[in-house]
């Protein structure tokens, strides 16, 4: 083992490297593990702001996080080569359970996305985040790279399936990120420029035919994303709202708990999807600027971790892995600064609620488990 | 190129690398963009958005202005401000409001035929916003409701300020009311201004002098959320909220004596009628009478339909004011003005005697014109016809000036016009004259001026008409023998802070042209004659100063049709108009007034006692003697 060589002289080093080894140990990343802990506390200090000072809320959103954090520790020490051959098994059995949620799922704000299973409501989508990617792999990991069109074909097919399951759900902003989570995994095994840009037009077809199956509350979305001043106590109303906070933070902010526009209400789902303009407004351009530099190091990182990994499933797994942090991040800050539609996708482990944050570490702890035994898979 | 299926471990790191870069490069971009546009919200645009927010969150919560006191010329309060005690409701600190209405309804503070009403306001109103669920409460209602307070949660008695008319219907005319903002009223005001003023003035000086009694409403800054409601804090941090102190309205001192008035109002309670005082060496309005009046109490607290319904359709028109805007003929009040003119014009010797054999006609026609009660003057000089008020002596006078000298004669003594009284309302009476008449009338046959109708205006009849504020201003023309002073009602401002009066100069409208000293005094002479010798002899009794009057009794002609009553009304409301003015004393005059009582018979008999109380309440102190001039 690496560690024991350099174990020596001071003891600052020693302890050091005592907790390298326990990180070691239990095949964690440390500076990954660092970086998503920093978020973590970061996203809480701000959720006890943006909730109006409520424990409750934090006990909650700390219950998911250890949560999150067991579901990684143990992901992190399983066989990649396990993970794999389970692979379609899972793929598998989500898709079935996305079915049951359509049939029978649990209806709830207008839309069927959770199966009850009486203790607790799951939601087979956040599982599918995962999956596609995985499944993406699977299929590309013993065939050649770059992929040709009967590989494409038959990813297509894989990503679309569940897609398509969640998209009618109606949850047009998961779809698409498991969509993303999957493509990912296609353009890191190579895929032509020219095929891409073939499927950008593809895409733009398919937006425009989309448009004409949409819901008036998603076509709406859309409308607004173009002219938000429209309908400004109407449809508008949260993007306008939340400019205003971000922009009246101005570099500095107006301090914790001191948002206008966050701690009186004006701004709509402030400890959810727009808890990124309640950092604007009270941390200012500085606390944005912290929280971005935070992202792109666990990011850049995750990268890094995936380019050192030795086997098509595991490089092609972990890179669609940390691309998908990033591109939550994006959405979520491009959709409260005004720069995309709203739709409906939370700011990666700092937003309150729902199983997002679990589903996030986990995946982690898989990015984890694949680098940490690259040379077992190597041998 | 032959189709090569092995996996080449190596190739594929390196597009993966390759690829990864590609993201990584991306990403970058796109960080940049998200930091770009960060910059440009929260540096470049800040300041716009720093003050959206500050609008989101601060709402200026304005203070209304204390309207500005009415007081009478010796500084008795005439209109001031009290508070009201009304009951309001928190929807959401109420557990249930149909119960507690019902509750309210059972204790007698609401009415039952209002709860519909109630709810339907209680459920628009947002939640957390106080509802006024009864106005004007009684201490009766305060006390009933005190000792059932802990019955009804979210139920509370609050005070505002409304205006308060200490002696209810007193100069009601004069001072107007105030009541609650119409759409009408929106048109004219400033909407910022008014933002927290409930009530504004109506007529009379509340309504003329309304940008003076406003006063500029104030305002403090609440901190609000969301939905609106006013919160104290917003996190750690309490906020720096701004506050502007209200400026109160200024008071107005009236030139209305509230001694006189009362008397006035006194002496024709029970009547018709309209008393008209002024000073007559400034046009200072004394006392201004209408009868009957209104408490105009009733605008401010909010008019019901019914309460409204019972004013407007009443016979005896309480609403109407006739000081300012009932026209009648003036009768024999027009005849020193004739014989002024006849004067002037020299076309009466007044030394000449006429005789009067108790009816006139014109030469060449078979028409007479008979003597009130077909009384026999005799031989009468001008001096004798105005004491005595010789119909026969002004119809031949009338007759000689013809009608074009008799309406220029007459216009600079206010005939015909308003007297442009600082408050306003007012309606002009009719001075004839052959322009006048060719424009009144439609048919060509009616537009020619008959010589007839001359003879008429003699007598003050026929198609002139004046209101008692023009026969009151005219008045005080004969009482200063030409000066005219334009009538005004309010006579100084005061700072509600430094108590400082403001006067106000009166305003002159010159004076009465081409009129000798001489033949004022003839003619106030035989004004003198009136209540000493002449046809009021008997209100001049006793008088502990000189005075000049001169009686009148307006003939009704007409009942309008609608006006479908008994036989003892519509006689009774047949029956002439009896008019009275004055002015006194007589060399020196310090009062001039107009008196009429609608359908009180002749002059004589029904104005001139009133106007004799008038000017006793005016002119003498408490020893009964003639108080020395101020």
């Amino acid at each position: 083992m690496i560690y024991e060589d350099v174990s020596s002289g001071s003891r600052t080093r020693r302890t050091l490297t005592g907790a390298a080894r326990v990180l070691s140990a239990l095949q964690i990343d440390g500076p990954l593990m660092v970086g998503l802990g920093l978020i973590c506390a970061y996203g809480l200090i701000v959720l006890y702001s943006a909730s109006g000072q409520s424990i409750a809320t934090i006990v909650r959103t700390a219950l998911r996080l250890l949560l999150g954090t067991i579901a990684m520790l143990v992901l992190a020490r399983v066989n990649p080569n396990f993970l794999r051959r389970s692979t379609p098994w899972l793929y598998a059995g989500g898709c079935v359970l996305l079915m049951l949620v359509v049939t029978i799922g649990h209806v709830g704000m207008g839309a069927r996305r959770w199966l009850n299973f009486g203790l607790f409501r799951f939601q087979p989508s956040e599982l599918m985040k995962l999956a596609v990617p995985m499944m993406c792999a699977w299929y590309l990991h013993e065939r050649p790279l770059p992929p040709g069109w009967p590989s494409l074909g038959a990813l297509s097919v894989l990503i679309l399936v569940p897609v398509g399951l969640v998209a009618i759900q109606p949850d047009v902003g998961t779809a698409a990120l498991i969509a993303v989570a999957g493509s990912l995994v296609i353009i890191l095994a190579g895929l032509r420029v020219r095929v891409m840009v073939a499927l950008l037009v593809l895409a733009a077809l398919g937006a425009w035919f989309g448009w004409s199956f949409m819901h008036d509350y998603q076509r709406k979305r859309v409308l607004m994303f173009l002219n938000p001043q429209a309908d400004p106590l109407g449809a508008g109303y949260h993007i306008i709202q939340s400019q205003i906070a971000i922009g009246s933070g101005g570099v500095f902010g107006k301090g914790w708990m001191n948002g206008s526009q966050a701690q009186l209400e004006f701004l709509p789902e402030r400890s959810t999807d727009f808890i990124f303009a309640v950092i604007g407004e009270e941390f200012g351009l500085l606390g944005l600027l912290l929280l971005l530099l935070l992202y792109v190091f666990v990011v850049g990182r995750a990268i890094y971790l995936a380019t050192q990994t030795q086997d098509t499933f595991a490089r092609l797994l972990a890179g669609s892995l940390a691309l998908t942090l990033f591109v939550y991040v994006f959405i979520n800050a491009g959709m409260v600064t005004g720069l995309l539609p709203v739709v409906g996708v939370p700011l990666p482990l700092v937003s309150y609620g729902g199983s997002s944050v679990v589903t996030l570490l986990a995946g982690f702890g898989i990015l984890m488990a694949l680098y940490s035994r690259r040379k077992l898979v190597g041998s | 190129m032959p189709a090569v299926h092995i996996k080449d471990h190596w190739r594929e790191q390196r597009l993966f690398d390759q690829r990864a870069l590609i993201c990584a490069t991306i990403m970058a971009v796109a960080t940049v963009g998200l930091i770009v546009r960060l910059f440009v919200l929260q540096v470049a645009r800040h300041e716009y958005y720093a003050e959206l927010s500050q609008g989101n969150r601060v709402r200026n919560e304005p203070i209304p202005a204390a309207r500005g006191l009415i007081l009478d010329r010796h500084g008795e309060v005439i209109a001031g401000n009290q508070p009201a005690y009304q009951l309001e409701l928190v929807p959401e600190e109420v557990p249930d409001v149909q119960q507690t209405l019902a509750r309210l309804v059972q204790f007698d503070l609401i009415r039952a035929e209002d709860v519909d009403e109630l709810e339907g306001t209680i459920d628009s109103s947002r939640s957390f916003d106080s509802v006024p669920i009864r106005l004007r409460m009684s201490d009766e209602d305060i006390a009933r409701f005190a000792v059932r307070r802990f019955e009804f949660p979210g139920l509370d008695i609050k005070t505002r300020q409304t205006r308060w008319y200490p002696n209810g219907e007193l100069a009601v005319h004069a001072l107007g009311y105030v009541g609650a903002i119409s759409e009408q009223d929106l048109k004219h005001i400033d909407r910022a201004a008014y933002a927290g003023t409930s009530l504004i003035g109506k007529l009379g000086v509340e309504s003329a002098y309304e940008g003076e009694l406003h006063g500029t409403n104030g305002f403090r800054e609440v901190l609000v959320n969301a939905q609106g409601r006013s919160v104290e804090r917003q996190g750690a941090f309490v906020p720096n909220l701004r506050t502007r102190a209200p400026g109160a309205g200024e008071d107005l001192l009236l030139s209305i004596d509230l001694k006189v008035q009362r008397t006035a109002e006194a002496a024709l309670t029970g009547h018709r009628g309209a008393v008209v005082a002024l000073d007559p060496n400034n046009g200072d309005v004394i006392a201004l009478v209408s009868l009957p009046g209104f408490d105009p109490t009733m605008f401010g607290r909010g008019i019901t339909a019914g309460e409204y319904g019972v004013l407007n359709n009443d016979i005896d028109r309480p609403l109407f004011n006739r000081a300012l805007r009932g026209t009648y003929p003036p009768g024999s009040t027009v005849k020193p003005a004739i014989a002024l003119a006849g004067l002037s014009y020299h076309v009466v010797d007044p030394l000449a005697h006429r005789y009067c054999a108790g009816s006139f006609h014109l030469p060449g026609s078979s028409f007479i014109y008979r003597e009130y009660h077909n009384e026999h003057h005799g031989a009468v000089d001008l001096d004798d016809a105005i004491a005595r008020s010789c119909d026969v002596y002004f119809y031949g006078l009338a007759n000689e000036l013809g009608v074009d000298r008799l309406s220029t004669f007459m216009g600079p003594f206010g005939f015909g016009k308003p007297t442009g009284i600082d408050i306003g309302g007012e309606k002009a009476g009719i001075l004839p004259s052959r322009e006048w008449k060719a424009k009144a009338f439609s048919r060509p046959q009616d537009r020619v001026w008959f010589p007839g109708e001359t003879v008429s205006l003699g007598i003050g009849q026929g198609y002139l008409t004046v209101t008692p504020i023009e026969l009151a201003h005219y008045a005080s023309i004969l009482a200063t023998r030409g000066k005219i002073w334009r009538p005004r009602v309010v006579a100084a401002y005061r700072d509600p802070r430094t108590g400082e009066l403001h006067r106000i100069a009166p305003v002159s409208d010159g004076e009465v042209p081409g009129v000798t000293p001489e033949d004022w005094q003839r003619v106030v002479h035989g004004m003198i004659g009136v209540v000493t010798r002449g046809t009021a002899a008997a209100i001049g009794a006793h008088a502990a100063y000189s005075f000049a009057g001169k009686t009148g009794t307006a003939q009704v002609f007409t009942v309008s049709r609608t006006e479908k009553y008994n036989a003892k009304l519509v006689s009774e409301r047949l029956r002439d108009h009896s008019w009275f003015i004055a002015f006194a004393p007589a060399d020196q005059p310090r009062i001039a007034l107009a008196v009429l009582e609608e359908n009180g018979g002749a002059g004589a008999s029904a104005a001139a006692p009133i106007a004799r109380k008038v000017l006793d309440a005016y002119l003498l102190g408490a020893d009964g003697k003639l108080k020395p001039q101020t």
